[in-house]
């Protein structure tokens, strides 16, 4: 897993979602995901660049379904943010570098 | 003004990233502007991104992954000096040379362009279909089928890749209706075979999907026949295959298309109608759409760029 990014599972979701200080974007994905394949390495750039602002974690829908399930998530990447422990937005499907950054813009100020 | 480079290759489906394996091995130091990330079958490396395996893809007898294939067209490119940016053109000038395009408020000039656009997936133009898309609504199979795993859902659509996906949804749906609208299918006998021996699949002939149903995600959709009854289905997912349209909206006003969006090229080569710009793969082929040709239209572009290139001196 890339630097600055959180891996998340069943067991650390919760507590890594509530307990964060910043806002924290949960990228829902899967190895067989093309689209979230051509998003990861922009996830890892946000990491680096917002570092601080904004806290970046995923979740692997194969491993942690039970997850996805609870927060209804039926496309991937699925990107949800968090801010004290409430969803913000969800972001659905791929986009850009500068389409993200203007989604979580609310967010990161 | 940038430094003009001799050649511009936009797009990189399999069009532009044979292109490019040309163009780079005749020493031209090709740019290629690949696209943006993107669910819609838009993006980098092409349509082949959101399909699993591709069976007809000469030398891959065993069949390879699509994405596995655009990944070693990309780095064939790149062996051979290509250079990528991973951002899609927003406007270009192609009425002096050299030509500019622009990403938002970057350009990039260059002595000849070639143009590997391709297509994109047609959407429905139903109320609410935005809003269900990744709730119950998809343009992309092999991304979402997972979720639907027990669920009864459906594929419109009677090419291809509508009976590609609907094949390939039938490992996790307990039963996939194919919306057909007439009464035959437009796919390739081996594929009609493949959808007709599935016991999963059941076909709905002369049918269009009419109506959209559910609050937060898909419940039900409307379907409307050909002899004019309408009737429901409670599926919980829908999967849209009916077809593609070119990426050619940058481009209106500035190279001669058909009505349908469709770049026009001169008969057998890769020449617009604006000498200098070259046009290859499914933005100028809404007859074949093949990878293969598509591969094959990019490497006439390069050749086709080449020759005039030299031919500028």
């Amino acid at each position: 897993m890339a630097e600055g990014i959180v891996n998340l599972t069943s067991s650390t979701f919760d507590e890594t979602v509530s307990g964060s200080s910043t806002p924290i974007l949960v990228d829902f994905w899967a190895e067989w995901c093309g689209p979230c394949k051509q998003i990861a390495p922009i996830l890892e750039d946000i990491a680096k660049e917002q570092s601080g602002k904004i806290t970046i974690a995923k979740l692997n829908v194969d491993d942690y379904g039970d997850i996805a399930g609870r927060f209804n998530v039926m496309s991937i990447p699925t990107m949800l943010v968090f801010k004290d422990g409430e969803i913000v937005n969800k972001i659905v499907g791929a986009k850009s570098k500068s389409a993200l950054l203007q989604d979580l813009a609310p967010v990161i100020g | 003004m940038s430094d003009v480079r001799n050649t511009i290759i936009i797009g990189s489906g399999p069009a532009g990233l044979t292109a490019a394996i040309y163009a780079a091995r005749a020493s031209l130091s090709p740019l290629v502007i690949e696209g943006e990330p993107s669910s819609t079958s838009d993006q980098p490396g092409g349509q082949l991104m959101l399909t699993t395996e591709i069976e007809n893809f000469p030398g891959w007898p065993e069949g390879i992954m699509g994405p596995e294939l655009m990944g070693r067209f990309k780095d064939q490119a790149a062996r051979f000096g290509a250079e990528f940016i991973t951002e899609k053109v927003t406007k270009v000038d192609f009425s002096k040379r050299p030509f500019t395009v622009w990403v938002r408020d970057t350009e990039y000039t260059a002595n000849s362009i070639i143009v590997a656009t391709g297509a994109q997936s047609l959407m429905l133009d139903l109320p609410r279909e935005s809003e269900l898309i990744g709730h119950g609504v998809s343009t992309c199979a092999t991304c979402d089928g997972f979720f639907f795993r027990g669920h009864e859902i459906a594929v419109v659509g009677g090419g291809d890749s509508a009976i590609e996906e609907a094949t390939f949804l039938t490992k996790f749906a307990s039963k996939v209706h194919l919306i057909v609208r007439r009464d035959q299918l437009r796919a390739s006998r081996i594929m009609q075979q493949r959808a007709l021996d599935n016991p999963k699949i059941e076909i709905v002939w002369n049918s269009q999907v009419k109506a959209l149903h559910g609050e937060s995600s898909l419940a039900g959709i409307t379907l409307a026949h050909s002899d004019g009854t309408t009737s429901e289905l409670p599926v919980t997912g829908l999967f849209i295959a009916i077809g593609h349209k070119p990426n050619t909206g940058i481009f209106t006003g500035v190279l001669d298309m058909e009505d349908s969006g469709y770049l026009l090229t001169r008969e057998g080569s890769t020449w617009t109608n604006v000498e200098g710009i070259f046009a290859c793969g499914d933005v100028q082929d809404h007859v074949y759409r093949q990878a293969i040709t598509a591969a094959g239209s990019g490497c006439m572009a390069a050749i086709d760029c080449e020759r005039w290139l030299e031919s500028q001196h």
